[in-house]
């Protein structure tokens, strides 16, 4: 078990920079998830950590230790890696027992933990096998032994269950938290599946274009996302967004056809707002409600639970989750409802999140359909 | 496309059988001449019946040409050229693949050069240098007046002298160091996935046991490819141990086969240099054979 300590960590390829800056605390035995679209910076700050990637400045630091100078077999990290990377010409038993073979442990000692590390992950009757002659949650679950024998103080994973279908993939992911609650190792792991994010992190942490934009639970993140980036990112189908302008008695939105009744503090008559609402949060209520945004159905997306609802709202695009069994026709017209406690206000300029606005005027009660 | 009708069947299996001819028919008349005696091996037409001679032709011929060291002389040999081409190209290829170093792609540069300048051509300079190894280093030594300080402070004349002439090590130094294998393992190494390389880091385990532990197993099939190329290369060479082998006991099988054509004036033993032949091609057979399996995996792409 090691806390894990960043600070102001860059780095640089040649003249691009595709990390910068980053600010991070890990506790110990904390499972943390680094969360973000490709070409993030995810990855190559996971690689900076295990020692895999030069750290171009700042500093990390295990368990008090600055680690930038060392190499990654003396950092205390064992990596799990999205193509597994084990050796083929090796049978599952010696690839999970490579590290300790390097270590010069003796081949009885050897043969043991190899032994223990295979009943946790029910590999025992594979251990002859190559793994060639593996199926992919099998050849997970080697890559997983082979980290999980040197007892590391951190463990990394970088994408591990991409590779895997999805009902194997949700399996891996409740195995995965399971040996974290068993072996409460210090866990990063990156993905840039939202779902695997949510579920598995005790904190989430959530980058784009090398930045971090938020950490928090993962029930912080949704609830009140740090930026329009993760506001946009975090939930599916996506925050629902729609332009504003500050105006003297509240917010004008949708070109001055529809006004929310905030109240501002701080910020200038006529700057742009984003006012983003979950898909979840939206209710359909009849067409001409009260109070009501009137919207042209585009598409329905059938899920089995509930359906996505794509309509059109003066131009924009926007959606609704429900659970209700309607399945109103394409092109006919709805009516949007949602309570003003659950709209999110970002800056258009930045995207940072704005708290400055508070909803004044409780939503009358939604007429139920 | 494929279709699987009677007569493209035929039309297949008949261009197969005239190609099979066609390969297999010299070796064929090279068997027949060699169970010939003196007289029917000359008759013209040569009679394609097999004669009732083959035994002691080959007899005959192994002892004329005293095939027995000669044979030995040219495995050493054969055998020398293809393991060191496949040590050093392995090494080779991983430090130009695996590290990161100033003069890097000079000497990749350098080694790829060596690709337009085979044997043949810098026949002359590799004679002088094995006949001296040092000579180089003398040279170097006079010009820069080095040996010319060394003689009048200790009073002793510099003059270094290592000759490789009529030597196992003449005969495979100079047919070693080629390029060819470096190139397939470098193809090979560069197929190898990044993430492997940074497991093995991972695991702890540095440069050197990453190339033993991970890479030689992995490569062993173009391992077998490329020895057993060079070991044909190596054992047909006839210029370079003729050049180089003044001395009997150094002579190469292949060298020898010389000793059994008929001279001019000569009788016209043509069956004993066939069985002569037939001896001497053998031994590249027998590889073949036994590396075949190997040497067509190392040779198509990667295994799966």
């Amino acid at each position: 078990m090691a806390s894990i300590a960043i600070r102001g960590v860059k780095k640089n390829y040649a003249k691009t920079q595709v990390v910068h800056g980053v600010d991070l605390d890990f506790a110990s035995g904390e499972f943390v998830v680094i969360l973000g679209p490709s070409g993030c910076g995810k990855s190559t700050l996971l690689r900076m950590i295990a020692g895999l990637e030069e750290i171009s400045d700042g500093t990390i630091a295990i368990d008090g230790t600055v680690v930038n100078r060392l190499e990654p077999r003396e950092r205390g990290c064992a990596m799990v890696f999205q193509n597994y990377a084990l050796y083929p010409h090796m049978s599952v038993a010696q690839n999970i027992g490579y590290s300790l073979k390097v270590a010069g442990v003796a081949s009885a000692e050897r043969a043991q933990r190899v032994q223990a590390v295979a009943r946790v992950l029910e590999l025992e009757h594979l251990l002859d096998r190559k793994p060639m002659a593996l199926s992919g949650g099998q050849r997970q679950r080697v890559a997983m032994g082979r980290a999980m024998i040197r007892e590391p103080k951190v463990f990394l994973f970088d994408e591990p269950l991409s590779n895997l279908d999805a009902k194997l993939r949700v399996q891996m992911r409740s195995e995965i938290r399971k040996l974290h609650r068993r072996l409460s190792a210090t866990s990063v792991f990156v993905t840039h599946d939202q779902v695997e994010a949510m579920t598995l992190a005790d904190r989430l942490v959530v980058m784009n274009g090398g930045r971090v934009e938020q950490v928090g639970t993962p029930a912080e993140v949704y609830s009140r996302p740090a930026s329009r980036f993760v506001a946009t990112f975090v939930g599916a189908p996506a925050m629902n967004m729609l332009e504003g302008t500050v105006t003297l008695d509240g917010l004008s939105l949708l070109g001055g056809s529809r006004k929310l009744n905030v109240s501002r503090t701080g910020v200038p008559v006529g700057s742009k707002v984003a006012v983003g609402i979950r898909p979840e949060a939206v209710r359909m209520v009849a067409p001409g409600t009260p109070g009501a945004l009137t919207a042209t159905v585009d598409l329905i997306e059938e899920l089995g639970a509930g359906r996505v609802i794509y309509v059109d709202l003066d131009g924009v695009p926007f959606s609704i989750v429900t659970s209700e069994t309607v399945h109103p026709e394409p092109g006919s017209s709805i009516g949007l409802q949602f309570a003003e406690t659950d709209l999110h206000f970002f800056s258009s300029e930045t995207g940072a999140r704005l708290d400055v606005f508070k909803a004044s005027v409780p939503e009358p009660a939604p007429a139920t359909l | 496309m494929v279709e699987r009708t009677p007569i493209l069947n035929f039309f297949t299996h008949l261009i197969l059988f005239v190609g099979f001819i066609f390969c297999v028919a010299p070796f064929a008349i090279v068997a027949i001449a060699a169970s010939h005696n003196l007289k029917d091996v000359n008759d013209v037409p040569m009679s394609l019946l097999p004669g009732s001679d083959f035994w002691v032709n080959i007899k005959t011929a192994w002892t004329t040409a005293d095939l027995g060291p000669k044979l030995l002389n040219s495995f050493i040999m054969a055998f020398g050229v293809a393991a060191g081409k496949v040590i050093i190209s392995a090494l080779t290829a991983f430090s130009i693949v695996y590290f990161r170093y100033p003069g890097r792609m000079l000497m990749f540069w350098l080694i790829f050069i060596t690709l337009m300048l085979p044997l043949e051509v810098r026949i002359v300079p590799t004679y002088a240098v094995v006949a001296n190894v040092l000579e180089p280093y003398q040279a170097i030594m006079d010009l820069t007046g080095l040996s010319w300080l060394i003689e009048k402070v200790s009073g002793v004349q510099v003059s270094l002298s290592l000759g490789l002439l009529n030597s196992y090590s003449g005969l495979i130094l100079p047919l070693v160091a080629t390029a060819t294998g470096t190139f397939l393992y470098r193809q090979f190494f560069l197929t190898v996935p990044d993430e492997l390389t940074e497991a093995a880091r991972m695991d702890g385990a540095g440069a050197l046991r990453f190339f033993v532990d991970i890479l030689l197993p992995l490569s062993r099939n173009n391992m077998a490819a490329l020895g057993t190329i060079m070991f044909l290369w190596a054992w047909n060479q006839y210029l370079w141990p003729l050049l180089i082998t003044t001395d009997q006991s150094h002579a190469m099988a292949v060298t020898e086969l010389k000793q059994l054509i008929p001279n001019v004036g000569g009788a016209p033993e043509w069956h004993i240099a066939m069985a002569g032949t037939l001896i001497v091609m053998l031994p590249p057979l027998i590889v073949v054979v036994l590396m075949q399996r190997w040497f067509v995996r190392g040779l198509i792409a990667t295994e799966k």
